[in-house]
């Protein structure tokens, strides 16, 4: 069984969020860089998982420079056993699904998996968009994966609620916390990692259809407004009143 | 031309997030001076359908097929496409809840459209097709160009009030040529939790976290919730202790909810449950540690023992109403 782990470089999920170059890029001085942990804990963490259990290759692919390089080695120090780098910084959903979808193509994979979204862009866009371009099925938002044979067991969520379906491979899967737990490499997996092979291949010929233009800032907040503990008509009389929210 | 609206369902009713959509997809057309076209998939009512004219949309598009009552994107893509086709679509709509999340994606990429999820603007038209879009889990919003003819935006839930009229919508019937080998996504079961607002379209919630101390104080986010008619939720640690459903946590790596009014109790507001709840419109904070950084974040905040200060709340609502 070969396994394809989409893989995006993030902020860590506690940096300062700022923008430089009038707004138009995200000011990465003094932010730390991690995978994006729905690719990392869930999506690679249950793809190891499988490898271990049933015998699997697990390849890696990102789209990206050579500064998202360290998370990629963190992902094979993991477990990964190759890894595949796109090297471009194009941000468009459908550029970097197209080139996922291409080296997929040439690869033939039996399961790609993804996070539900990354935590920068929140865009929830690429397994969706790779699994149309490759026209394959795709679970999104899926908390729990089994395989027997061929026939996978999806748990996914929906609103208020979860449902069970059933697909057979290949598909392509976003993930979400409950897929699997968080691991931490260990020693011998980070000196592993150094000499698994990293390729870097050039991007495809595929279209650009978005752009960012600029980013903003969320206004400030007011300030916090206390009440005491004694006083809760208080907070009522001001939520209905005030804030109009009751 | 037009613009197409998704119109979510589930059990045969439209979802809150879908007449927000609707909403939301029948300014654009205004905007671009085309008309509203709302397609819903699977069995649902007439007056339902008709009702989507109450949010803009003039025409509704139904497939009535019980097949489709469950989304399998395959075959939704395929029928949305058909549908994008026939209305000569130049702009597709969809909710990003949980099923546009599976649907809208795929729709883009067959249709080579630039997509835009979670979009809380409508478009600037002014300079290109700009849509502002929640980015860094509410940290942050980017304004997207999109530079394609056709255009996929995914509707942030709990972004738009919603404005009904009395207008009805004409409702056509729409059968494209679907079949059974079609469905490579087979749904062997479905758990709902019947009979309560579902939290991601709830407009008060009302979320509890480890100084409730344990499972057997539950009751005391549930009475509070019950006397605003919010919906509960909870914290990242109360869900990974079982106390609650994960279905129930909200945080950066559980639900992001927008409501209108939030309110935490026992909850310290760590950076990653505060990415989950950022976007809503009112947070009150009720702790009894007055350092809790959750308070930096909130309108109004009360420091006190949540055993003491909650029942007294909850009275204090009864009473108003």
């Amino acid at each position: 069984m070969k396994i394809l782990v989409c893989i995006s470089k993030t902020p860590d999920t506690t940096a300062k969020i700022a923008f430089t170059d009038n707004n138009t890029k995200f000011n990465e001085a003094g932010v730390q860089f991690i995978i994006n942990p729905y690719d990392e804990w869930y999506a690679l963490v249950r793809a190891l998982e499988l490898k271990e259990t049933l015998g699997a290759t697990v390849h890696l692919i990102t789209v990206g420079g050579a500064d998202t390089e360290p998370v990629i080695r963190k992902a094979l120090a993991l477990g990964g056993d190759e890894a595949y780098r796109i090297n471009t910084d194009s941000q468009d959903s459908f550029y970097i699904a197209s080139q996922i979808a291409e080296h997929a193509r040439k690869q033939g994979y039996d399961l790609i998996f993804t996070g539900k979204e990354t935590i920068d862009y929140n865009g929830a866009a690429i397994g969706g968009m790779v699994a149309e371009l490759l026209e394959l099925p795709y679970v999104s938002i899926a908390a729990k994966f089994d395989l027997n044979g061929t026939e996978a067991t999806i748990r996914r969520e929906i609103e208020g609620g979860e449902e069970v379906v059933k697909v057979t491979l290949p598909v392509v899967v976003s993930c979400q916390k409950g897929m699997a737990e968080q691991r931490i490499p260990g020693m011998r997996g980070i000196m592993a990692a150094r000499t698994k092979p990293l390729a870097v291949v050039e991007p495809v010929a595929a279209d650009t259809l978005t752009t960012v233009s600029s980013f903003e800032l969320p206004p400030a907040k007011a300030g916090v407004k206390m009440i005491s503990a004694d006083n809760v008509e208080e907070l009522v009389k001001l939520l209905h009143d005030e804030a109009k929210v009751i | 031309m037009s613009v197409i609206i998704f119109a979510d369902q589930a059990h045969g009713k439209i979802k809150k997030v879908s007449f927000e959509a609707v909403q939301y997809g029948a300014k654009v057309a205004q905007q671009l001076g085309v008309t509203a076209t709302a397609l819903v998939l699977g069995a649902a009512d007439n007056a339902e359908l008709e009702a989507l004219g109450n949010y803009g949309a003039t025409k509704v598009l139904h497939v009535a097929d019980a097949r489709l009552n469950e989304v399998e994107t395959t075959v939704f893509t395929k029928i949305i496409a058909a549908a994008v086709e026939q209305e000569a679509a130049q702009v597709v709509v969809f909710p990003h809840n949980f099923d546009g999340k599976a649907v809208a994606p795929r729709v883009a990429a067959r249709l080579k459209a630039g997509f835009v999820s979670g979009a809380i603007s409508l478009p600037d038209t002014a300079n290109g097709f700009v849509v502002k879009k929640s980015v860094f889990s509410g940290k942050a919003f980017a304004n997207v160009n999109i530079t394609s003819a056709r255009k996929v935006i995914g509707v942030m839930p709990n972004t738009f009030a919603l404005e009904p009229t009395d207008a009805k919508a004409s409702v056509t019937a729409f059968s494209p040529a679907i079949s059974d080998a079609d469905f490579k996504v087979k749904v062997s079961s479905v758990e709902t939790v019947s009979g309560e607002v579902p939290l991601t379209e709830a407009e008060i919630v009302v979320s509890g976290g480890r100084g409730l101390k344990g499972p057997e104080n539950w009751g005391l986010v549930e009475e509070l919730a019950h006397s605003l008619g919010a919906a509960t939720a909870c914290s990242r640690p109360v869900a990974d202790t079982g106390w609650r459903p994960h279905h129930e946590h909200v945080g950066q790596t559980g639900l992001t909810v927008r409501p209108n009014l939030y309110i935490a109790i026992g909850i310290s507001g760590a950076i990653q449950h505060l990415a989950g709840v950022n976007g809503s419109k009112v947070i009150v904070v009720i702790n009894k540690d007055p350092e809790a950084p959750f308070f930096k974040a909130a309108d109004y905040g009360i420091v006190g023992d949540a055993f003491e200060v909650v029942p007294k709340l909850t009275a204090a609502i009864k009473q108003r109403k």
